[in-house]
């Protein structure tokens, strides 16, 4: 194995490694606090992870010097990768696991005029997929497979877009001020639109584009179509973060009002039962609360 | 009092059946009476619609684009707005269908599912998005056509053929379920 081989396995394992300890570290406190943590988060979180890993793992570094290869690995980095870490929800769990003292300054740091602007969708939207064409349309992507330097800051810059991106679309971190459903969903399809449409002139203009990479057109044809189709399946999995969020709160939020209308028949029943251990402001009217339709 | 309302597991049961069963008035005259059977009846028109219309543009991108192969990804004489368009309304069809199958899924907990209205919807939006993609995508804004290297009338004739009976059948069906929880239906 050659030192370079060896260095580039230690990267892809810290890639992995560093970030699932620290996240589980933070799931640690928390259990010892007493509160629990939901293992799908977990278990997103330690897929995001392994994700990264795989993108920035020597055989998928190698193989991202052909067009199709190089297509897969941003897909990876890009999109699947963050859409899973954010799903994790990093941040709450930092925000939990850190006490009331320190909650307050990253709040405020949360709130401040500058994060509320990246926290947009549109900004992610701009920074992920204007940056993609910034790399196919420009020379950037033959500068990048020339300096080591461009390559990690073109990889960071795929990773940190679309984990920005997917966070203001989809959560379930808190973020500053995020527009309605609508509003993300228009993001999410001038995005797509954006990303097709960048696939599409790839294709048609294979041999040119990327500008001075020297790539073969037909394995280019090839790459264009698995952005464009891979970039679907993205688009399908964010939609479903999306609405999916927007389901579990309706779901939250009927169990709630059930689970107040069952309280409010129990309580209905046996009025005598409440020992004030619940401070629960029907029971104490008496024979009040039965004249009181449940729910 | 203690007559406690059905949960939402019963009232899916009683659902839109409860019409038959001697409920009118109401698509759930006994778990919502806060939806109107008209509203219930219309919501699930348009989440069956919205499926209908993801459903078959994702049949047609896994079959006929991906397994196939008929379909061109991209064709010579596609012009800019095409291209554009295509782009767009692709992930249009994702919300479509994300947004539909989410809408499926709160109106039977809620126990609001007009299904037979659902249906007709449905296959209203099957037969409406392979015409769309037709005419509109195949004839007016030229994406690509439905097989190369063929002679395309016949292709083109059972295309839109069988996608104006999709859309007829569909139509069919709305009328045919218009009183769908009144009592009528």
């Amino acid at each position: 194995m050659t030192g370079a081989l060896a260095a580039g396995w230690l990267a892809a394992a810290g890639a992995v490694l560093l970030p699932a300890a620290l996240y589980l570290a933070g799931v640690g406190v928390r259990r010892d606090g007493g509160r629990d943590w939901p293992a799908a988060r977990t278990a997103s979180w330690l897929l995001g992870c392994l994700l990264v890993g795989t993108a920035l793992s020597p055989p998928v570094e190698t193989a991202g010097t052909g067009a199709t290869g190089h297509m897969v690995q941003h897909l990876l980095l890009g999109a699947a990768a963050p859409l899973a870490l954010v799903l994790g929800a990093p941040m709450t769990l930092l925000l939990g696991a850190l006490g009331p003292a320190a909650r307050r300054p990253v709040a405020a740091v949360l709130h401040s005029r500058p994060l509320r602007l990246l926290a947009h969708p549109a900004t992610g939207a701009v920074l992920a997929t204007g940056g993609l064409h910034l790399l196919y349309l420009t020379p950037l992507h033959a500068l990048s497979t020339r300096s080591d330097a461009v390559h990690a800051l073109v990889h960071g810059h795929l990773l940190v877009a679309g984990c920005l991106f997917a966070w203001s679309v989809a959560g379930p971190d808190p973020a500053p001020r995020r527009p309605g459903t609508g509003v993300r969903v228009a993001v999410v399809v001038a995005a797509g639109g954006a990303h097709a449409v960048l696939a599409q002139l790839l294709y048609a203009r294979a041999g040119a584009l990327p500008p001075g990479a020297g790539l073969d057109a037909e394995e280019v044809r090839t790459a264009a179509q698995v952005m464009y189709h891979g970039g679907h399946l993205v688009d399908l999995a964010l939609l479903v973060a999306l609405f999916g969020a927007r389901y579990r709160r309706g779901r939250r939020r009927e169990t709630a009002r059930a689970a107040g209308a069952d309280v409010a028949t129990l309580r209905a029943h046996v009025p005598g039962d409440d020992d004030g251990g619940v401070p629960w402001r029907g029971s104490r009217q008496g024979p009040m609360a039965r004249s009181s339709p449940p729910g | 009092m203690a007559v406690r309302r059905p949960g939402p597991r019963a009232a899916a049961r009683v659902g839109v059946a409860g019409a038959r069963g001697g409920y009118r008035g109401s698509v759930t005259a006994a778990a919502s009476p806060a939806v109107p059977a008209r509203a219930a009846r219309r919501r699930s028109l348009l989440t069956g619609g919205m499926l209908g219309v993801g459903v078959m543009a994702a049949v047609d991108v896994v079959v006929f684009h991906l397994l196939l192969g008929w379909h061109h990804f991209y064709d010579r004489s596609t012009p800019a707005v095409g291209l554009l368009s295509d782009g767009l309304l692709q992930t249009g069809y994702l919300v479509l269908l994300v947004a539909g199958a989410f809408r499926l899924a709160d109106a039977r907990r809620a126990g609001t599912l007009a299904r037979r209205s659902a249906v007709a919807g449905f296959v209203t939006g099957l037969g409406a998005f392979q015409l769309f993609d037709g005419v509109v995508d195949h004839k007016l804004l030229r994406v690509h056509q439905v097989r190369y290297g063929v002679d395309l009338l016949p292709y083109d004739l059972v295309w839109n053929g069988a996608a104006l009976l999709l859309l007829l059948a569909g139509l069919g069906l709305v009328v045919a379920t218009r009183g769908e929880g009144r009592g009528t239906g």
